[in-house]
């Protein structure tokens, strides 16, 4: 019966994508690609990926649509000429499709309990786990302590993303006070000029930090960890910035501020891995961190997520500022 | 049991789908994107009591959050747009 | 005991999920934007309280009740007001609430 709503929503995945290429309004296409990540991550939950589900859900549907919305606010919104129609291109991508659609036939089924990930991978890590780590998810087991390495580059890599957007985005300060308009009447419409959303949004930004840093501090347990709680942490400061204004969200929590976020989250990560050095085990080994191994690797995990959230808020918000700070309100 | 709600959201999904493809104005699909979040929310947490497993419950939570202030992103966005535009036109009316 | 609770959550449920698939057939069918938003937002939230409720007594007096009551208490807060936003910006944006006619597609999609 799962396989049925699987199939249901991968055709409906289907549709979307193609409606969302197909349209010339780049706006319809932004609202479609909110759609595509919704469904995708109702497929995520039914293939029983939570951790996976709850990132898609946080930075896809929220956070995504709000960065497109501020580089369609600086270019135009609907596409310039028609493409024409590219039928060499097209057949290409059809070729490459079905020679990977051949190659799929030698994989095996979907839950064989005979496919190689079963039988030596999978009860690897479902053996070890409660030996050396002895937390109940296993899948944050795996991403911060027997794949550290690979979540240290990770965090690297949305820091130099974060630097790059910075270096390209925020250099015209001056630019962007020209070339806003004369605010007269247009500061009258708008969100913070309307109490219902007003109210009901400086309402809800304090719970949703809350289930933020609920997110974060339960990744042990349940689905959640650093990356799904930094983005839902920016996601409250995104809904404070819309009901308030750029301007006292800037006073609230200062460029400076932000700066400070991204890079005490990379570096923090970073010192774990290097204290694991100096008290006597390798790079990224928690086991030495503290008297008990258990202890160590629990203490190791709880700072590094910490490190990821922090790196994770810090570059979101510097990305949306670089973008809202631009041309609107 | 779960399962005459389960195909119930889907199906409406399904309608909501439609409805953000064709919709004449911008309006209609941010309308159905907004609908579409609300039915994920009750999709979500339908499945994850069907498949035995309430900790994921949260994701229900998660969602019901970013739908609203993605929304209220969108909807930001087309005002300052439309007050743009008004402030455009009286100022061509004034020329 | 056991048995009462399970009928009176199925039905909840089935309540539940007939008020989803009517508000998609009026976002679907209705002529103007403000009917469909009407449908949309009227059938989400008495939707959401049935399925929700439905799996509420379900689950019993356990934690997942005070998430299902969390989510429940934050789509009850949200939705009614994106519509109200929703229906705001529709209204300065020039959509005129005409029944009958698709409207005026000069300043959008």
């Amino acid at each position: 019966m799962t396989v049925l709503f699987s199939v249901f929503l991968l055709t409906l995945l289907v549709i979307t994508a193609i409606a969302a290429v197909q349209s010339r309004n780049l706006f319809v296409s932004v609202m479609l690609l909110g759609i595509f990540s919704l469904l995708i991550a109702a497929n995520f939950l039914l293939l029983d990926a939570a951790d996976v589900a709850l990132t898609e859900a946080a930075v896809g549907a929220g956070i995504s649509t709000v960065l497109f919305l501020g580089a369609l606010a600086l270019t135009f919104e609907r596409e310039h000429r028609p493409t024409p129609h590219r039928w060499l291109s097209l057949a290409v991508v059809f070729a490459a499709t079905l020679v990977v659609l051949y190659a799929t036939f030698d994989k095996p089924k979907f839950g064989d309990p005979g496919a190689p990930v079963q039988v030596h991978v999978a009860p690897w890590y479902i053996e070890k786990t409660p030996e050396v780590i002895d937390v109940p998810n296993i899948v944050t087991a795996v991403l911060a302590s027997f794949r550290g390495y690979d979540t240290l580059g990770e965090v690297f890599v949305v820091f130099t993303a974060g630097i790059g957007v910075l270096f390209l985005l925020s250099a015209s300060h001056g630019h962007a006070a020209q070339r806003r308009p004369d605010n007269g009447d247009e500061s009258k419409i708008g969100l913070r000029n309307d109490l219902i959303p007003r109210v009901v949004g400086r309402l809800l930004v304090p719970f949703i930090l809350l289930f933020g840093l609920y997110v974060q501090f339960h990744g042990d347990y349940g689905p959640g960890g650093g990356f799904q709680a930094g983005a839902l942490i920016a996601a409250a400061v995104i809904l404070f910035a819309l009901v308030e204004g750029e301007e006292r969200t800037l006073e609230a929590i200062p460029r400076g501020a932000l700066l400070a976020l991204m890079v005490s989250g990379a570096l923090l990560y970073g010192l774990v891995g290097v204290a694991g050095i100096f008290l006597g085990g390798e790079f990224l080994n928690y086991s030495v961190l503290a008297d008990d191994p258990i202890a160590g690797q629990h203490l190791g995990i709880i700072l590094i997520e910490a490190g990821v959230g922090l790196t994770v808020t810090g570059v979101l918000l510097s990305i949306f500022h670089a973008f809202a700070a631009r041309d609107r309100f | 049991m779960y399962y005459v709600v389960t195909i119930a959201t889907l199906v409406t999904m399904a309608l909501a789908l439609v409805r953000a493809v064709l919709g004449p104005t911008v309006y209609d699909r941010v309308l159905s994107v907004n609908m579409f979040g609300t039915k994920t929310v009750l999709l979500i947490s339908v499945i994850a009591y069907l498949a035995g497993r309430p900790d994921f419950l949260d994701l229900a939570l998660a969602y019901a959050l970013i739908n609203f202030i993605g929304v209220l992103a969108v909807l930001e966005f087309f005002k300052s747009r439309s007050a743009r535009r008004l402030q455009e036109q009286s100022e061509r009316e004034d020329n | 005991m056991q048995a009462v609770l399970d009928i009176i959550s199925w039905l909840l449920l089935t309540a539940g999920g007939a008020f989803v698939l009517v508000g998609g057939i009026g976002a679907l069918r209705m002529p103007n934007l403000y009917t469909r938003m009407h449908a949309a937002s009227v059938t989400d939230t008495v939707g959401a309280i049935l399925v929700l409720g439905g799996i509420m007594l379900q689950a019993g007096l356990t934690l997942a009740t005070i998430k299902l009551a969390a989510i429940l208490l934050f789509l009850l807060i949200t939705s009614p007001t994106a519509s109200y936003a929703l229906a705001n910006a529709a209204m300065i944006a020039g959509v005129k609430p005409e029944a009958g006619r698709a409207p005026d597609t000069e300043h959008d999609s």
